[in-house]
């Protein structure tokens, strides 16, 4: 049995059986952060808040929607939507927090490329951050099974089909991922399953991951210098704050946080209230129908890049071109074989790179959510290959860099 | 170090529109087309040149018109000659009451149809006597006089027993248009009439069997069974709807649904229906979303001051 | 230190904002706990009174619990006039006298049997008895035969509107 003395005050007797002191410190008050940062370093805190509003308008919607065939519909459009009170608000907010989760996502993956906070001893923050875009993918995709719309039925139909894997016609695992010949009944209550149990839990896991791997490397900073956090810490603590180059997390960081964190959420309401028809596509406003494939069918924004790298080519090679695009992005430390731990504007054709990625992503998005014929087709397998390409050019492009 | 804030919020923003128009407006202007609506001008119908006079009408009407044979008309007494799942067994759809006519269909376009139903209701592609196919509703052939003057007085007499202005609810003006063929579960609405709520199962399962025995024999009639439209107002929007009810076959060509005729403020009255069934809470939506937007954006304020406190001595 | 007591308040100022936001949302989460509409309006029974014969017991339903329904015979009543406290529990429609209680045991919630032939109660879980008009005649039950609220309408009576008759009972404490 450890020593314990007689509690002089509440705050000691916590100190004493959890450290809460010393917990404060490590998270909050002493995790220095550099001053030398922009606002994309809010990215994270505003992924955490939209993370938040995912689970609770989550909660509230779970305590009414109905995993049946039959009933999912109704529980959803009628239940929720009429008659609980506020459901509508519940609706709203979790259809355009989970589309505007992952522009945050991307802005903040995209920051990380730019700049270079996947290197050197950041390797792990990259790798579970891309594993929090996988998890975030699932539970995307398991959720718009919910509803069971024409598009959510749909989407499932032709996103399990992919697991046939073209020419080696698996269709028994096709069956065996659905629980049955279509995406019936036992496949929207294992989806249901998936999305209220077991990936938010791993996303919790993960992001705890994420958090830990981030604590030791600290953040990065603008100009990717390597900051001795421990001399900076010390001028900060002797009273020099203006003049060290760190500040504390919380509550000078979090201060700016929370400032760019109000004015996401006044642009976040504006969304909820008055424009959501991009996060609650029409398509899924007509029941499902096994027997009827909608027109247009297409996944929601945040996938298209994806499936635009699918569609050009014949099966085969445009199965193998999707899983080489799932998996690429989590091997960038490892293919940019540049030790330059700095903003791509002074890394020469890193630059070029970065934007042409950024640009052809762009493209790959519209093209995906366009029909495939004429000249939007062309333009889609340009860019399908242009994104391999890109990849296939890092490893050569940073082995030539410059030291920077 | 030069604050490259505003830069870097100017390529987030400028990034983020361009994906966004790309995949929304864009994208859905190549998949759908778009159609002006003309205003339910009925411009491919004739003027109506006489003035109808409702006496002669209702004489008309009882009379040489024969229309209740097939339909009823409850504001003059006149009940329907059948139930309505015996009428849809017999002519494939049941012949609406006609207490309601005058105020929802527009007046050019009942003149037309009383002359020649299938040229009105733009089924003629279905309807061809020449194929052997007539619209099962007959067109009035005259009462000796001038047939357009006789015309005018029926229109005149409709009108005149019809509800005026605000006495049209939505409801009434849905039911009326649209609610022979399309059941609206969400308000309870089948084609036979408003679902009661029933004490014996033996009595509900009993109206569940005649709204199923209507339902196929309009699916006969109409080829496939027109949907439920509950949902309608989200899955097609106020101005794709609007503009189908002007004219079906600009969007669906070939389609068996008629085009019914409605004027400019019945169609209101049956989007505002419409969006009582599928966007019945968007009064307080928007009531609550102004008080959210007022609170976060002094949320927003109170952050920002915050912030520009605590970094007083950072700088 | 001027800046820390001014940087304090700011920071107490934005904590206050939040707070209301988050009462904001407590308030809608309550809200969306509530009974549905639909629940509430099928919370309203209406009984046809005409449709009862004497001393037959019928058990009818409201709001998810079983309701007792005894006409009461010429000779029940006349043994009931003489005990007012058991005349106050009846409900009177169209000239005829009725006992109408929600079908729980006031004890532990079992239902109790009705025994036309000594015309009373006999709850099988603890022996408790009432007698025909609701009245506990054996314990361990506390009480009567709770009352639902009603209110009389013509020779109907509506279950779960509080009528003038039921708010009198109530009063007088002859039910909960």
């Amino acid at each position: 049995m450890a020593h314990f003395t007689k509690a002089t005050s509440v705050k000691d007797w916590f100190n004493q059986r959890l450290a809460v002191e010393k917990v404060e410190k490590v998270m909050m008050s002493e995790y220095w952060i550099p001053k030398n940062i922009n606002f994309l370093w809010a990215m994270g805190m505003v992924l955490v808040i939209t993370f938040a509003l995912l689970l609770v308008s989550g909660i509230f919607l779970l305590m009414y929607y109905q995993p049946n065939v039959n009933t999912a519909f109704d529980s959803v459009n009628y239940t929720i939507m009429r008659e609980v009170d506020f459901g509508w608000l519940w609706r709203h907010v979790h259809g355009v927090a989970a589309s505007v989760v992952f522009l945050i996502i991307y802005i903040h993956m995209f920051t990380g490329i730019y700049y270079g906070s996947y290197k050197k001893g950041r390797e792990m923050i990259w790798i579970s951050g891309m594993l929090l875009f996988v998890a975030f993918s699932a539970e995307a995709f398991s959720g718009y099974m919910l509803p069971w719309g024409q598009m959510s039925y749909w989407a499932g139909m032709v996103i399990t089909n992919l697991f046939a894997g073209g020419s080696l016609h698996a269709d028994g695992l096709v069956e065996w991922i659905r629980g049955d010949y279509v995406p019936a009944q036992a496949f929207l209550t294992r989806f249901f399953m998936l999305h209220v149990l077991l990936i938010p839990l791993a996303i919790m896991g993960l992001i705890g991951l994420h958090f830990a791997a981030l604590r030791i490397p600290h953040v990065n900073n603008q100009d990717g210098e390597e900051v001795d956090f421990d001399a900076e810490a010390k001028k900060y603590l002797a009273g020099d704050k203006a003049g060290s180059k760190v500040m504390r997390f919380a509550n000078d960081f979090m201060a700016k946080d929370m400032m760019v964190v109000g004015i996401y959420l006044v642009f976040f309401f504006y969304l909820v209230f008055f424009h959501y028809g991009f996060a609650m596509d029409p398509v899924n406003f007509d029941p499902a129908d096994g027997l009827k494939t909608p027109a247009h069918i297409y996944p929601e924004w945040y996938f298209l890049w994806s499936y635009e790298i699918l569609r050009p080519f014949s099966t085969d090679i445009g199965l193998m071109a999707f899983a080489f695009a799932q998996v690429i992005f989590v091997l960038l430390p490892f293919l940019d074989r540049s030790p330059n731990t700095v903003p791509a504007s002074r890394r020469g054709l890193f630059q070029i790179w970065f934007w042409a990625m950024l640009v052809d992503m762009i493209v790959l998005t519209a093209m995906g959510k366009l029909p495939p014929a004429g000249i939007f087709s062309t333009i889609g397998l340009v860019a399908a290959l242009t994104f391999i390409g890109l990849w296939i050019a890092l490893p050569f492009i940073t082995k030539m860099e410059k030291k920077a | 170090m030069k604050n490259k804030e505003p830069l870097i919020l100017a390529v987030v923003i400028f990034f983020t529109i361009v994906t966004y128009y790309l995949v929304e407006p864009f994208a859905h202007s190549q998949m759908h087309k778009h159609y002006e609506s003309e205003g339910f001008a009925y411009k491919d119908l004739p003027e109506l040149t006489k003035t109808g006079d409702a006496t002669r009408g209702h004489d008309l009407v009882m009379g040489a018109g024969a229309c209740t044979g097939c339909h009823a008309i409850s504001k003059a007494g006149m009940p329907a000659p059948m139930s309505p799942t015996d009428s849809a067994a017999t002519y494939g759809v049941n012949p609406p009451d006609l207490s309601n006519a005058g105020a929802v269909y527009d007046a050019k376009f009942l003149a037309d149809l009383i002359k020649n139903p299938a040229h009105a209701l733009m089924v003629e592609h279905k309807f061809d006597p020449a194929k052997g196919k007539v619209h099962p509703m007959a067109q009035f052939y005259g009462a000796g006089g001038d047939m357009d003057q006789e015309v005018a007085d029926m229109v005149a007499y409709l009108q005149s027993i019809a509800p005026k202005g605000e006495e049209l609810t939505p409801a009434m003006a849905f039911e009326t248009a649209c609610g022979r063929c399309h059941a609206v579960h969400y308000e309870k609405w089948t084609q036979i009439g408003t679902k009661p709520s029933f004490k014996k199962k033996q009595d509900e399962l009993a109206f569940d069997t005649s709204v199923l025995d209507y339902q196929d024999s309009l699916k006969a009639y109409m080829g496939k069974l027109p949907p439920d439209l509950s949902i309608y107002i989200r899955s097609r929007g106020e101005h794709y709807i609007k503009t189908f009810v002007e004219n079906p076959q600009n969007y669906l060509k070939g389609t068996a649904m008629p085009r019914v005729g409605v004027s400019e403020e019945s169609a209101e009255k049956v989007i505002e229906y419409l969006e009582d069934s599928g966007d019945t809470k968007r009064h307080e939506r928007e009531s609550v979303g102004k008080n959210v937007m007022i609170y976060i954006i002094i949320f927003a304020i109170f952050a920002l001051l915050w912030k520009k406190q605590v970094w007083r001595d950072l700088h | 230190m001027k800046n820390s007591s001014r940087r304090g308040f700011m920071g107490k100022a934005f904590g206050a904002v939040a707070g209301v936001g988050a009462i904001g949302s407590l308030y809608a989460m309550k809200k969306s706990w509530d009974p549905l509409p639909s629940v509430k309006a099928a919370g309203f029974t209406t009984l046809d009174m005409s449709a009862y014969a004497e001393n037959e017991l019928v058990t009818e339903k409201w709001r998810g619990k079983p309701i007792f329904v005894l006409k009461l015979t010429a000779d029940m009543l006349k043994a009931m006039k003489s005990k007012k406290n058991d005349m106050d529990r009846l409900i009177k429609v169209d000239g005829s006298y009725y006992m109408v209680t929600i079908g729980l045991c006031t004890h532990l919630g079992c239902i109790p049997g009705y025994r036309p032939e000594t015309e009373d109660f006999l709850c099988a879980c603890h022996g408790g008895m009432y007698d025909a008009s609701g009245d506990v005649t054996k314990a361990p039950p506390p009480r009567g035969l709770d009352i639902p609220p009603f209110k009389i309408d013509g020779t109907k009576l509506v279950l779960g509107e509080e009528g003038s008759e039921y708010k009198a009972m109530k009063e007088n404490g002859i039910t909960l």
